[in-house]
């Protein structure tokens, strides 16, 4: 009664205003409330198409409500981590993320959990896109070689996350059970040239990162939140290499991500594009010109950007060790035509050397005011200053080079065995292989932009300290390397 | 029918090495302890002496049991009492392929489990004493605080099916029991009695549940993360389920034999 008469008495300020002012805020947001779709009416059954990440459904677009049919199995199986490193997931559907799942608000899921006859372990769901108790977890409690089957409407729309919630339940989350159900809003997100799913995921492995053979779980690890394993899409190298995501130039891209945890949160970025939409949190609210959006564990965004020029995208958690030392790395090869406009690429490389000295920044042998050396003996003395400045941080002090990263120059077989190659690795740099004093290094000099006097002074200084051979390398015979 | 079945007991006893194939029991001294789940937090529970049979039941002798007492026969079991895929791994009534014949039996019932120790003059064991008998490492009592223990156990939890191997092959505890842990799951007298879940839980008066957050709410030790599985995996159980990995032993109480 008391409904009806607010009802009532809205309807006449409304009708009464709305010519002045609009009738209320409701009118601004094209959002229902979640009450609003409860009464959406379903039309029509369908069983829902479910993918595999990377891969996503097709879009709801503009179909009606439906029953919808969703059938899920949960699958414990063994799978690569790593080259080499074997860990028994627990899967819905038999990949980590689990399948994913898109469906419209409106939409009456029927879910049908099945828990297959060689499993272990009884699992079950919780969506976090249903109201209702646990999401679903006590209702979908389900025993191995057993199905259980539950029903709810999708009330709110968004990304949402799925996920096993069974006693340890941190463990099941752990070993990949969890996932992504996308609830569109009536008439489909709009449309975009490419979408794909990733999670990121934290593993506990009893042993070390990289640790080869089937690698049980950690709980202390776990417990304790350091992972061996931060991940996209349950694998290391899952979105790199052949599996590597592609898009072309001009194409719009949006990608939901989740975050599966169990423990860490994702500071989720792609180096190279910014994200042009960031849907916060998977929700309504969009952001725009986003960098680094946070994806909490048990949480998911949606993020779209147009690739504009060619590059390699590299994705990865920002939280910046996950990505180099633990796995959190994948990649968007976008291909097309060059756009000079967005992003011109190397101009030119110089030297920036703040300490004075040897500045500069191209090659150039033309200096006026260069000091020439008049003997071996100037020679040497000015080519420790040029060591000193261009030498000194790899090579150190004593020409002792460092651990087995930089080679010795003391009283080293390699450098004496060849002048001329010694000036041409100055020169030019040196990558690859090599084996000084019987030791192995493989790293990277860089080309050295010395002039032809300093390249003789320093090599001559080089050559007469720590014990070396004791040549001299004049600056016309760097000439004649540099012509080569 | 029972009377058939005791016949068969005595039979055993006074001749076991004709019968070895039931399995022998040992005896397990009674005593305190906190239970992962109980009726209140850190209360104790006072588990009596008992017998336990030393590894799971075999193929073997329920096929014997079987044979006794035909309304178990897989195609006479009536529905209630067991699942469609009651004795899924036999390859009839009586027969079981014979690699399986010295593993423990699966795809059984409780009501199975249950009719089965009670032909022989023996029960389920409660979860109290199959937690209290388990707890045991192969020198302690109570081998629970160490975590190389539960670790153990968590990996085998973790390896997919182990139910094929033979029985008895693992060094016994310290009572002499065996395979407790390793090749399958043990139906109990009361496993749906610890903790609520499902139907059993809405009228519940705590939300002492099973999932997430709650799952820890009554729990004793939050790191005994194989015990949470055991207690989880029983809760999923109804009466009439036959499961892949889910077998039986019986105990039988001191004061009976």
């Amino acid at each position: 009664m008391k409904m009806t008469f607010n009802l009532l008495l809205s309807l006449i300020t409304c009708t009464g205003f709305s010519g002045l002012m609009g009738c209320g805020k409701a009118k601004d947001s094209k959002i229902k409330t979640p009450i609003d779709n409860v009464s959406i009416p379903i039309s029509g059954e369908m069983e829902a198409e479910l993918t595999s990440p990377p891969f996503v459904p097709p879009p709801v677009g503009n179909r009606p409500a439906k029953k919808l049919i969703v059938n899920l199995e949960i699958i414990e199986k063994e799978m690569e981590m790593d080259d080499g490193v074997n860990y028994v997931y627990w899967t819905f559907g038999g990949t980590v993320p689990g399948s994913f799942i898109r469906a419209r608000v409106g939409d009456e899921m029927e879910f049908h959990l099945k828990n297959h006859p060689d499993n272990k372990l009884p699992h079950n769901i919780d969506l976090h896109a249903v109201t209702g108790q646990g999401g679903g977890a006590e209702a979908s409690f389900v025993a191995p070689g057993y199905e259980k089957v539950f029903s709810f409407k999708l009330i709110n729309q968004g990304l949402y996350v799925y996920h096993c919630a069974t006693a340890p339940v941190g463990m099941h989350i752990a070993n990949g059970m969890y996932g992504l159900i996308m609830v569109e809003p009536e008439g489909g997100l709009p449309p975009v040239d490419k979408e794909f799913y990733i999670m990121q995921g934290d593993f506990y492995t009893a042993g070390k990162h990289g640790q080869p053979g089937l690698q049980p779980f950690d709980m202390e690890k776990a417990y304790d939140e350091k992972p061996d394993y931060v991940v996209f899409n349950g694998r290391k190298g899952s979105l790199l290499g052949d599996n590597a995501l592609t898009a072309k130039v001009g194409e719009t891209i949006r990608l939901f991500v989740g975050n599966g945890g169990p423990n860490l949160v994702s500071s989720f970025h792609v180096i190279g594009e910014i994200f042009d939409r960031v849907y916060v949190e998977g929700g309504d609210l969009i952001n725009t010109n986003i960098q680094t959006t946070l994806i909490p564990a048990g949480g998911a965004s949606i993020v779209e950007f147009k690739v504009d020029v060619p590059s390699n995208l590299i994705l990865v958690d920002h939280s910046i060790f996950r990505t180099f030392n633990k796995g959190s790395l994948g990649m968007i090869k976008v291909s097309g035509e060059k756009n000079e406009m967005v992003f011109k690429g190397e101009i030119k490389e110089g030297v920036y050397l703040p300490e004075g000295g040897s500045i500069q920044t191209m090659p150039d042998n033309s200096k006026s005011n260069e000091v020439i050396a008049k003997n071996k003996n100037e020679r040497i003395a000015l080519g420790k200053k040029v060591y000193m400045n261009s030498c000194f941080a790899c090579h150190q002090n004593n020409g002792e080079g460092l651990n087995s990263s930089f080679p010795p120059l003391a009283k080293s077989d390699y450098l004496n065995a060849d002048i001329k190659r010694a000036i041409r690795i100055v020169l030019g740099g040196l990558t690859g292989e090599i084996t000084v004093n019987g030791d192995k290094y493989n790293s990277i000099m860089p080309s050295q932009n010395l002039t032809d006097e300093e390249i003789a002074n320093v090599l001559t200084f080089v050559y007469n300290s720590w014990g070396n051979s004791g040549k001299e390398v004049t600056p016309d015979m760097v000439k004649s390397e540099r012509k080569k | 029918m029972r009377y058939f079945c005791i016949y068969l007991f005595l039979v055993y006893i006074s001749d076991m090495s004709v019968h070895a194939q039931q399995p022998q029991m040992v005896l397990v001294k009674g005593g305190d302890y906190i239970p992962l789940y109980g009726t209140d937090k850190n209360k104790k529970e006072y588990v009596n002496d008992f017998y336990m049979d030393i590894t799971p039941v075999t193929n073997r002798a329920y096929r014997d049991f079987v044979k006794s007492l035909p309304q178990w026969y897989r195609s006479k079991i009536k529905r209630l009492f067991a699942d469609a895929n009651y004795l899924f791994s036999w390859d009839s009534d009586t027969s079981y392929p014979a690699e399986i014949a010295d593993s423990p039996v699966n795809f059984v019932s409780w009501y199975a489990a249950n009719a089965y120790c009670k032909c022989y003059g023996k029960r389920l064991p409660t979860v109290h004493e199959w937690e209290y008998a388990a707890m045991a490492g192969e020198k302690v009592k109570d081998a629970r605080k160490d975590s190389s223990y539960i670790k153990k156990i968590l990996r085998w939890y973790e390896t997919p099916k182990t139910h094929k191997t033979k029985v008895g092959q693992s060094p016994p505890n310290y009572w002499g029991i065996k395979d407790l842990f390793g090749l399958v799951w043990e139906w109990t007298l009361d496993f749906n009695s610890i903790i609520m879940t499902g139907e059993s839980r809405n009228n519940a008066e705590t939300d002492k549940g099973l999932f997430c957050a709650s799952g820890s709410l009554g729990a004793n030790d939050l790191m005994d993360y194989a015990a949470f599985m055991r207690y989880a995996f029983r809760s999923s159980l109804k009466a009439s389920f036959t499961i892949n990995s889910l077998g039986f032993r019986c105990v039988k109480d001191v004061n009976n034999k």
